[in-house]
C-alpha cells in the first residue's frame, strides 16, 4: 500500500500541488486523473521522488520515503517498477537487452535464468519472439507492452503508469489496461495509472483521485464517478460528446 | 558557466564518484566509450596532426631567413611546438567539437525523452552509469590521442619539409634529436589529462541538465562545445604556467 499525506510541491512560485492525500491499496488499479496541468504527473513524480515535495510524505507499506537517503531510496526504488509516458526504453539496447537491464544490474542470476525471465515477461505482454528488435522498430503498442515487461521484470511491489494510452489507438489502449489490470491482480502489486482517457476510468479505475487545479477534488471508484455533483468533475468526465450522449440516454 | 551552473558541475561530479552498482556493466561500457573516443578519433587526429605538422615545417622555415640560423632549428621548434602545444591543445578542441557535442546530445535526447527518470527510477546512480565510463575514457584515451598526434605532427614535419624542400631530411632529422627535454611530454601529457577530463565531463552536464525538446537539446550542445573550447584554453594557460 502507498499512502501520501498532505504534498506540496510548487516551481518558481506557482503552487502545483496544494495538500494531496490519498491511499492506494495493493491488488486493485488505482487511478489519479485530471486535466492537463492539473498536477497528476508533478504528483506521480513526487511519490517516486524524481521531484522532493515541499512537505508532506510518501509512505510506502509505512515505510516514509521523503526523508530517506540516496542509499535508503535506493532499496525502495529496487521494488518500484514504472511505465513513461514515451515509454522511455534505452534506444541503444534491443528488447531483450532493455528487459534484461535491471536484472543484470541487481541480480546475480545466471545469463540462462536472465532470459528466460525476459521471454516470460514478453510472453505475459504478448510479444514473445520479439526479443532482438531495437525500440525504433515497434509501434507506440508495442512500445508500451515492452515498457510494462520491463517494469514487471523484477516483480515489483509497486507499478507506476505515467499516461499509458496517450497516442494509442482506443483498441490497443484497452489491450494496455487490461494488461495493467491483470498484471496488479495477479501479482498483488500497488499500481497507480496517471491517466486522463475516459476510457481507463470507466474500464480499471477501482479507486480514482481527482485532481482540479492542484487540488484532491474527489475520490472514489468509477461506480461513482459518474454520479456526483461536482462541477469540476462533471466538466472533466463529460466533457466528450460521446460521453455526454452516453450520460444524456441513460 | 557562471556559479550556479560551476556549483551544479561540482554536484553532479560528486554522484558521477558514486560506487558503482555492479562493476562488471560499468567496465563494459568504459570499453565501449574508450572504442569511441579513441578508436573512433584516431583518423581525424591523425589526418590533422600530420597536415599541421607538416604545414608548421613550412612556415617556420618560411621566418627563418637568416643565414645565421640554421636549418637544424626548424625540426627542434617544431618538435618542441607540436609537443608543448600544438598536439595537446589543438587535439583536444578538435575532440571537443566530434566527442563533446556527440555526448551532450546522446545525453540530453535521453533527459528529454526520460530514459534518464527510468534509470533513477530503478535505483541505478544515472549520473555514474552515464557519464563516469565517459570520463574514464576520456582521461585514458585523449592522452594516448595526444602521443599518437604528437608522433605523427613530427612526422608530418619531415614529409612536408622533404616535399617542398625547405629542409632536408637529415637536417630536419638532427633537429629534432637535438636538446630534447622529456619534461616537455610530461607537461603535454598533463595537458592531454586535464583537457581528456573537460572534453566529457563539461558536455555531459550540460546534456543532463537539459530541459524541453529537440531545439533545447541541440542548443546544449553548441552550449557544450564552446564551454569546453574555453575551458581548454583557460587550463592550457594555467597547466603551462603550473610546469614550465
Amino acid at each position: 500500500m502507498i499512502e501520501i499525506k498532505d504534498i506540496y510541491k510548487s516551481f518558481s512560485g506557482n503552487d502545483v500541488l496544494q495538500g494531496i492525500s490519498g491511499k492506494f491499496e495493493e491488488g486493485v488499479t488505482n487511478l489519479i486523473i485530471g486535466g492537463s496541468g492539473s498536477g497528476k504527473t508533478t504528483l506521480l513524480k513526487c511519490m517516486v521522488g524524481l521531484h522532493q515535495p515541499d512537505s508532506g510524505s510518501v509512505l510506502y507499506d509505512g515505510r516514509d520515503f521523503t526523508p530517506m537517503t540516496y542509499e535508503q531510496r535506493i532499496e525502495v526504488r529496487k521494488e518500484i517498477g514504472m511505465l513513461f509516458q514515451g515509454s522511455a526504453l534505452f534506444d541503444s539496447m534491443t528488447v531483450e537487452e532493455n528487459i534484461m537491464f535491471p536484472l543484470n544490474m541487481f541480480t546475480d542470476q545466471s545469463r540462462k535464468e536472465k532470459l528466460e525471465r525476459v521471454d516470460f515477461c514478453l510472453e505475459r505482454v504478448n510479444l514473445a519472439g520479439k526479443n532482438k528488435l531495437f525500440p525504433a522498430e515497434l509501434s507506440g503498442g508495442m512500445k508500451k507492452r515492452v515498457g510494462i515487461a520491463r517494469a514487471i521484470s523484477m516483480n515489483p511491489k509497486y507499478l507506476f503508469c505515467d499516461e499509458p494510452n496517450s497516442g494509442l489507438d482506443p483498441k490497443t489502449s484497452i489491450v494496455i489496461d487490461e494488461l495493467i489490470q491483470e498484471i496488479t491482480e495477479e501479482y498483488k502489486t500497488t499500481t497507480i495509472v496517471v491517466t486522463h482517457d475516459m476510457n481507463s476510468v470507466m474500464g480499471i479505475g477501482d479507486y480514482i483521485l481527482f485532481l482540479h487545479e492542484g487540488k484532491k477534488f474527489w475520490e472514489g471508484s468509477n461506480k461513482e464517478i459518474a454520479h456526483t455533483d461536482i462541477k469540476e468533475l462533471n466538466d472533466f468526465v463529460f466533457a466528450s460528446r460521446f460521453m455526454k450522449a452516453a450520460k444524456d440516454k441513460f | 558557466m557562471n556559479f550556479t551552473n560551476f556549483g551544479r558541475y561540482i554536484l553532479l561530479l560528486k554522484s558521477v564518484f558514486r560506487r558503482p552498482e555492479k562493476l562488471k556493466i560499468y567496465l563494459k561500457e568504459i570499453a565501449k566509450q574508450m572504442d569511441y573516443v579513441g578508436v573512433g578519433s584516431l583518423g581525424l587526429i591523425a589526418i590533422i596532426s600530420t597536415f599541421i605538422g607538416a604545414v608548421m615545417t613550412l612556415q617556420i622555415a618560411f621566418q627563418l631567413v637568416s643565414d645565421f640560423i640554421p636549418k637544424t632549428i626548424i625540426g627542434s621548434v617544431n618538435r618542441d611546438s607540436s609537443i608543448l602545444e600544438l598536439s595537446p591543445t589543438i587535439s583536444a578542441i578538435v575532440l571537443a567539437g566530434k566527442i563533446g557535442s556527440a555526448i551532450s546530445s546522446e545525453i540530453g535526447s535521453m533527459r528529454v525523452t526520460e530514459q534518464i527518470d527510468a534509470l533513477e527510477i530503478m535505483g541505478i546512480n544515472a549520473p555514474g552509469y552515464l557519464i563516469l565510463p565517459k570520463i574514464i575514457s576520456g582521461i585514458t584515451m585523449v592522452p594516448m590521442l595526444v602521443i599518437i598526434s604528437m608522433f605523427l605532427s613530427i612526422t608530418g614535419g619531415y614529409i612536408g619539409g622533404s616535399i617542398s624542400g625547405a629542409v632536408t631530411p637529415a637536417e630536419y632529422i638532427q633537429g629534432i634529436t637535438t636538446d630534447f627535454n622529456p619534461y616537455t611530454i610530461t607537461v603535454a601529457l598533463v595537458k592531454a589529462f586535464v583537457f581528456g577530463f573537460i572534453i566529457t565531463s563539461v558536455p555531459a552536464y550540460e546534456g543532463f541538465y537539459v530541459r524541453g525538446g529537440a531545439l533545447e537539446v541541440s542548443q546544449a550542445s553548441t552550449r557544450a562545445v564552446v564551454i569546453s573550447c574555453i575551458s581548454i584554453l583557460v587550463c592550457d594557460y594555467l597547466v603551462t604556467q603550473l610546469l614550465l
